[in-house]
């Protein structure tokens, strides 16, 4: 291959999309953990996490921009670029995402819970399980395990309509679980955005590998 | 797989977004059926078929010996100069094929002319007569009541006007390269030609020279057809519209530059343009 070092670049890039997508999955799963668990201390963890998720960012687009600016890149090397760039992006995003929600446990403390965490953790784990395999497609090149991945972006929206009502049964019974019902409804809508932030990384995916721009998830929210 | 562009007044297939000349219903300056050419038993060229659209530039890209020098010299019939040069297919201007018995290769060179890789200056003869040379030769200057009117054209057009016209005595020599390869270009435009064939025009020049050539190339583009074979395909990626990728005397693939440099079609043309090749 004449261009050798250009394109291990590359791949190393690639490579470094994943290791920021690992973290935010493990942020993801920590702030769940700090919510459920009432663990502050690990809820602190993450929010003071999300700093190297925001550095990891901007280290992949600054190696991005030497490529583009040094290599000339074209065609799918290009279009790989330009998916990276907004991954990135909706990775940081999700980062942010799963800080806010570590900041909602910290909001929490040790109040008394307002009921067990059963469909919150459902759809974080439902919203990693597609985030991991959404980079998979991406590092595999796969349009089509990407496009499978958008419409289940569904179930997630489904359990934020199920949690909503069933907080607002509880706000309407009893005003003083307002405070409460409230914040575990902040969780609900950060977790809903994460699912819709993987099903952009899966267009960009589908951009990258057949070099169409589709919108793909027409979601409710 | 080559795009259907081929052939006469046809649409382009694909619609790019944000590329409005690209989108433009193609009328063909040039159309090309499939051309054939050889050095002696040497095939150059193999059963090549395109549209050059008019008023527009066209870039051919490719690795070194793949034929794009060969093609360029097709279409306006210089490959037949070379020894055992010999071309077969039809290269068709206004309906007339320019490989027709009766038509004189001399009489094409004028309505297609070429400018070369390395600046063809007359080292002793003066700006001036660099331009004017081009219309004597041709013995097109008998038609025209004002020479000096012609190259001054010939040289605003060339954005070379304002660099020499308190100089236009001095020899060509003297201007730098870029200079040397925009008073070719002056040359080219005095005796009227309806297209211009570049063949890798910037390969001797500095950027900023370079520069300077495809901007005129834009500009050049109201008036004339443009077909450029060039070695560079960021350079090819700046200026064309369409573009076509050779490979061992094939075209690979024909279409709108910003298709070719974000969703080539053919894996050979994926690999060339993202340096995989080889």
């Amino acid at each position: 291959m004449p261009r050798e070092s250009y394109h291990r670049n590359l791949r190393e890039l690639q490579d470094e999309v994943l290791v920021m997508g690992s973290m935010i999955e493990k942020a993801l799963e920590r702030s769940m953990l700090a919510l459920k668990g009432r663990d502050l201390d690990l809820a602190k963890l993450v929010i003071a996490d999300d700093q190297n998720v925001n550095k990891k960012r901007f280290e992949i687009e600054e190696k991005a921009l030497d490529i583009m600016s040094c290599q000339a890149p074209m065609a799918s090397d290009l279009r790989i670029l330009l998916a990276v760039l907004f991954i990135v992006t909706d990775l940081e995003r999700m980062g942010d995402h799963a800080a806010g929600n570590a900041k909602i446990a910290l909001m929490i403390g040790n109040e008394p819970p307002l009921k067990p965490l059963i469909d919150l953790p459902r759809m974080n784990d439902k919203a990693i399980d597609m985030l991991h395999r959404s980079l998979n497609a991406f590092i595999t090149n796969d349009a089509e395990a990407a496009r499978v991945i958008v419409p289940e972006d569904d179930e997630i929206d489904n359990l934020y309509d199920q949690v909503f009502r069933e907080l607002l049964t509880f706000m309407m019974e009893d005003p003083r679980t307002i405070t409460r019902a409230t914040r575990l409804i902040w969780v609900g809508h950060n977790l809903e955005r994460t699912g819709d932030r993987v099903t952009n990384i899966c267009e960009r995916v589908v951009f990258m590998v057949t070099g169409k721009m589709e919108e793909m998830n027409i979601s409710t929210y | 797989m080559i795009n259907n562009i081929t052939g006469q007044n046809m649409k382009m297939e694909t619609a790019v977004k944000g590329h409005s000349d690209a989108l433009r219903p193609m009328k063909c300056a040039l159309t090309v059926e499939k051309l054939n050419a050889w050095y002696g038993s040497r095939m150059a060229i193999q059963d090549i078929s395109m549209g050059i659209g008019a008023q527009r530039i066209t870039a051919l890209i490719g690795p070194s010996g793949c034929g794009k020098s060969t093609f360029i010299r097709c279409l306006n019939r210089m490959h037949e100069v070379a020894e055992g040069g010999r071309v077969t297919g039809r290269v068709l201007m206004d309906g007339q094929d320019i490989y027709a018995p009766q038509v004189d290769p001399v009489a094409i060179r004028r309505r297609i002319g070429m400018v070369f890789q390395r600046a063809s200056v007359f080292p002793t003869m003066s700006i001036f007569g660099n331009v004017a040379s081009g219309i004597s030769l041709t013995r097109f200057w008998s038609r025209r009541r004002d020479l000096h009117g012609v190259v001054e054209l010939s040289l605003k057009k060339a954005a070379l006007w304002e660099e020499v016209k308190d100089k236009l005595d001095q020899p060509g020599a003297s201007l730098s390269g870029g200079q040397q390869q925009r008073l070719c270009i002056a040359r080219a435009i005095a005796i009227e030609p309806e297209i211009i064939l570049m063949d890798e025009p910037c390969s001797a020049l500095d950027p900023i020279s370079t520069l300077k050539i495809e901007e005129l190339m834009r500009e050049l583009k109201r008036d004339y057809t443009v077909v450029i074979v060039t070695h560079n395909m960021q350079q090819a990626a700046r200026v064309s519209d369409n573009t076509g990728f050779l490979l061992l005397g094939q075209l690979i693939e024909y279409a709108p530059t910003k298709e070719i440099f974000t969703v080539p079609k053919d894996k050979r043309t994926e690999d060339y343009i993202t340096g995989r090749f080889g």
